[in-house]
């Protein structure tokens, strides 16, 4: 189906761009007239994606993330890509509370992003990287 | 930003600002230097003047916790936002540690 708006964001892995970063994709979303709960809840989705890559996928390295947000009518797709390590088992990581962070993480990440959109894909390669897909329908008027 | 006061053998923590990944190392720092000074019985954290909480605010309440057990104590949260106790409630916090409203 076409889109009706997009955008794309790239930002490297750095902690500080993760509040730039959900606050971007809101702002972008604020054009379907979401509710005060849905940007809320896609702020945190993607908060939750940005952190993964930062954490997961890049660990001490260097690496670009990826943002793309489309609009198509009032359905919002939001892509969350790194070219980082990858995911192995991609079952296992999202089960909650299951994380591999070495640092004091909850394993919370997929189960919320899971729960805050309504549909959610995740594709991952070893060695290559992790995109997220997440779709969420917003209440708001239509385009 | 934390601002924290004693309230008999308690120590109440008002959390302001977001509570991401980013901010979280500094959090945790921030309550673990009060905490080791005081050595409270109770630790409450008061969320009302929270902007923002994703997972990293679940590991944030989660260690703390642990610090709190390991002293004998006890941790204590109060007036999380409704997003906010969503996320907790998706993590089950409330099993382990109480939610005061």
């Amino acid at each position: 189906m076409k889109y009706t708006n997009t955008m794309t964001l790239i930002f490297p892995n750095k902690s500080v761009n993760e509040g730039f970063a959900r606050v971007s994709v809101a702002a972008f979303v604020a054009q379907t007239d979401p509710t005060l709960q849905e940007l809320s809840e896609i702020k945190t989705a993607v908060s939750e994606a940005v952190t993964n890559s930062i954490v997961h996928g890049y660990g001490d390295s260097e690496g670009l993330i990826h943002i793309k947000a489309q609009l198509i009518n009032n359905r919002v797709r939001i892509t969350v890509k790194d070219s980082g390590v990858g995911i192995p088992d991609i079952e296992k990581a999202q089960e909650p509370c299951y994380t591999t962070g070495g640092e004091e993480r909850a394993g919370m990440g997929f189960t919320i992003m899971k729960s805050f959109s309504d549909s959610f894909k995740v594709r991952s390669k070893v060695g290559k990287g992790t995109t997220v897909i997440m779709e969420k329908e917003i209440s708001g008027k239509r385009y | 930003m934390i601002e924290h006061r004693t309230l008999n053998d308690s120590m109440i923590i008002t959390i302001h600002g977001e509570i991401d990944h980013h901010s979280a190392s500094g959090l945790r720092k921030d309550i673990d230097f009060i905490v080791k000074k005081d050595n409270p019985k109770k630790l409450v954290l008061d969320f009302s003047d929270v902007s923002f909480c994703d997972s990293s605010g679940i590991a944030v309440v989660l260690g703390r916790y642990k610090l709190m057990s390991s002293i004998g104590g006890f941790l204590e949260l109060t007036r999380l936002p409704p997003a906010i106790r969503k996320i907790f409630d998706m993590a089950d916090i409330g099993r382990i540690i109480k939610i005061a409203d």
